[in-house]
């Protein structure tokens, strides 16, 4: 269990983490979403006790993680796999980590195994692909055989396969009743393996609670229609009971119709004679939810100011 | 509900008690493990032996009387500096290419206790460097008394004051290694900490003369100079106007350098941010 209480982080004027709470709990994946600069490596590093708050607190299983003399025990994470000496052999990384917190040896084998190195035990770090990279940084976290795990963006530079496997590992580690907890910018990762989920954006709490509650969100559910004579048919939706919107600016021809399924306003517009150039339904998304909740929190954005 | 209870956990967190010796262990794999450091090791050894040697055999000054130590020939300068140089940027480089790379926080995530791995760290670097020392030292003065016994200048180790120059020889290198390390801690940039440590061990001595009560003093509380009073059999000219350092003077000197950077870093570590 995780419990971040009103945490927050400055650096000099800037505040990359603001007064953030949430709980994080065991038997299930819990995903860490938001945009990039939205303050989840800072937060992770914070509940890792590497970085000390401004204000607030973060506990592991109800103890600030550093009051730990050794830490693989307790916790096991994956923050950037680029952290390792590239002239060391995988088992030399992982057997110092092991040594350090009084972890048989034989255990380094057991966990290369499991993430699939065990080939590539003894080569060099620096000749690992980064998918490798991965790999090893989710061996070191799992060498303590922690009741908390935590994985930074662990999926990036994975091939399929190695995507497939790491979300069944997280499913399986949340069935053996520990806390996983991963964050990433990609919303279709965390659509496959998260069951809560813990949203921020700048620094803020933007929502913390199950996937589903959270897809449901996305409230641009309806039917998109596509017509040259919009006003018209805007005005014989709403006659109909629908509530209609013009998508984006008010001057295009594309409007967003709730209240009435797809079925019911073609044969509206059929029966008024009006041409329709699309007609779609829009199912709420993950993706959406997300864009949506976090449009306004957004750190770095492409194209024009707002 | 289709979800699944939490399973409870049965296997023990607790885990056999921190130990230091589990750290030190843990920095001598991570050590051991680089291929460059017996290289940079026997190369070093090789180079400093070379050096007194060469210094030996080039000698041609005959001294009337008994033989006395020729700390120069045994410890030359241009050995012992390239020492000191290696010493000290192979003690920092252990630190800041954790710093570089991020290693250093998984190595804090696995052992919060940052001090201690502060410690663990310089324990390693100790040993290791008293043993090349040792070995650099000893091989100096075997080699050079070797080469100097053709001439009849050689002195057996027992002559007066030549145990007390192999023994500061041999410490040199880890005094080194120890100020870098605590350098490396403390300035965390590779470029940045081995300026520092060329600086400090080796140029700033050579800025200050003895010539002056002060700048004397500033000169004899720094490492080299500490370490070229040591290796002097002599006693000071008393005619000479020249400020000498004491012997035991240079001892501290010795021990304070790496004492207080070390000391310095584990306090650092403990505030700063990883």
């Amino acid at each position: 269990m995780i419990e971040v209480n009103e945490l927050t982080k400055r650096y000099g004027g800037k505040t990359a983490v603001d007064q953030l709470s949430f709980t994080v709990r065991p038997g299930r994946v819990t995903g860490f979403l938001g945009p990039n600069g939205a303050g989840k490596s800072t937060t992770l590093r914070m509940i890792l006790g590497l970085d000390a708050p401004t204000a607030g607190t973060a506990t592991v299983g109800g103890v600030p993680f550093r009051s730990h003399p050794r830490g693989l025990r307790h916790v096991g994470a994956l923050l950037d796999a680029g952290q390792v000496h590239g002239g060391r052999s995988a088992v030399a990384h992982l057997s110092a980590l092991a040594r350090s917190n009084g972890i048989p040896r034989r255990r380094v084998d057991d966990v290369l195994h499991e993430v699939g190195l065990a080939e590539a035990a003894n080569r060099r770090i620096g000749g690992f692909s980064l998918g490798m990279k991965q790999r090893l940084g989710v061996a070191t976290a799992l060498l303590g055989d922690p009741p908390v795990l935590m994985f930074d963006e662990p999926v990036n530079g994975m091939d399929p396969e190695g995507v497939l496997w790491v979300r069944r590992l997280f499913r399986r580690l949340a069935a053996e009743g520990r806390t996983v907890f991963l964050s990433s910018h990609l919303m279709s990762e965390m659509e496959n393996t998260a069951d809560d989920l813990v949203v921020i954006g700048r620094g803020r709490l933007i929502a913390a609670e199950p996937l589903r509650d959270f897809a449901a969100r996305g409230t641009r559910r309806g039917v998109v229609v596509g017509t040259p004579r919009a006003a018209e048919l805007a005005a014989a939706l709403t006659a109909a009971g629908a509530s209609v919107e013009p998508e984006g600016s008010a001057d295009t021809e594309r409007l967003v119709v709730t209240g009435l399924p797809a079925d019911r306003i073609g044969a509206l517009a059929f029966e008024k004679g009006i041409r329709l150039d699309e007609l779609t339904t829009r199912t709420a998304s993950l993706e959406s939810a997300f864009m949506e909740l976090t449009a306004d929190s957004t750190e770095y954005q492409a194209g024009q100011a707002r | 509900m289709t979800t699944l209870a939490p399973v409870p956990r049965t296997t023990s967190v607790a885990g056999p008690p921190a130990r230091s010796r589990d750290l030190f262990a843990a920095e001598w794999i991570k050590t051991r493990s680089l291929r460059s450091t017996p290289w940079t090791i026997a190369l070093t050894v090789l180079f400093v032996i070379g050096s007194a040697a060469v210094a030996s055999m080039t000698d041609d000054a005959t001294v009337p009387g008994p033989a006395g130590f020729r700390h120069y020939d045994a410890y030359p300068p241009a050995g012992y500096w390239t020492l000191i140089l290696i010493a000290s940027s192979m003690g920092a480089l252990g630190v800041v290419s954790e710093y570089g790379s991020g290693l250093i926080r998984v190595t804090t995530v696995a052992v919060p206790a940052r001090g201690s791995v502060v410690l663990a760290k310089a324990a390693v670097t100790a040993v290791l460097w008293t043993a090349v020392g040792t070995i650099a030292s000893l091989g100096s003065f075997l080699v050079s008394q070797a080469v100097l016994a053709g001439r009849h200048a050689a002195v057996p180790i027992t002559h007066p004051g030549v145990f007390r120059a192999v023994a500061a020889s041999a410490l040199l290198a880890p005094v080194c290694a120890l100020v870098g390390l605590g350098l490396g801690v403390l300035l965390r940039h590779a470029a940045a900490t081995m300026v520092t440590g060329v600086f400090v061990l080796l140029m700033l001595p050579t800025m200050f003369a003895e010539s002056d009560r002060w700048s004397a003093d500033v000169k004899h509380a720094l490492v080299s100079a500490a370490w070229k009073r040591l290796i002097e059999t002599w006693e000071p000219d008393p005619a000479s106007l020249a400020y000498t350092a004491t012997v035991s003077g240079s001892w501290i000197v010795y021990a304070l350098w790496p004492l207080l950077t070390v000391a310095l870093a584990v306090l650092v570590v403990r505030r700063r941010d990883v």
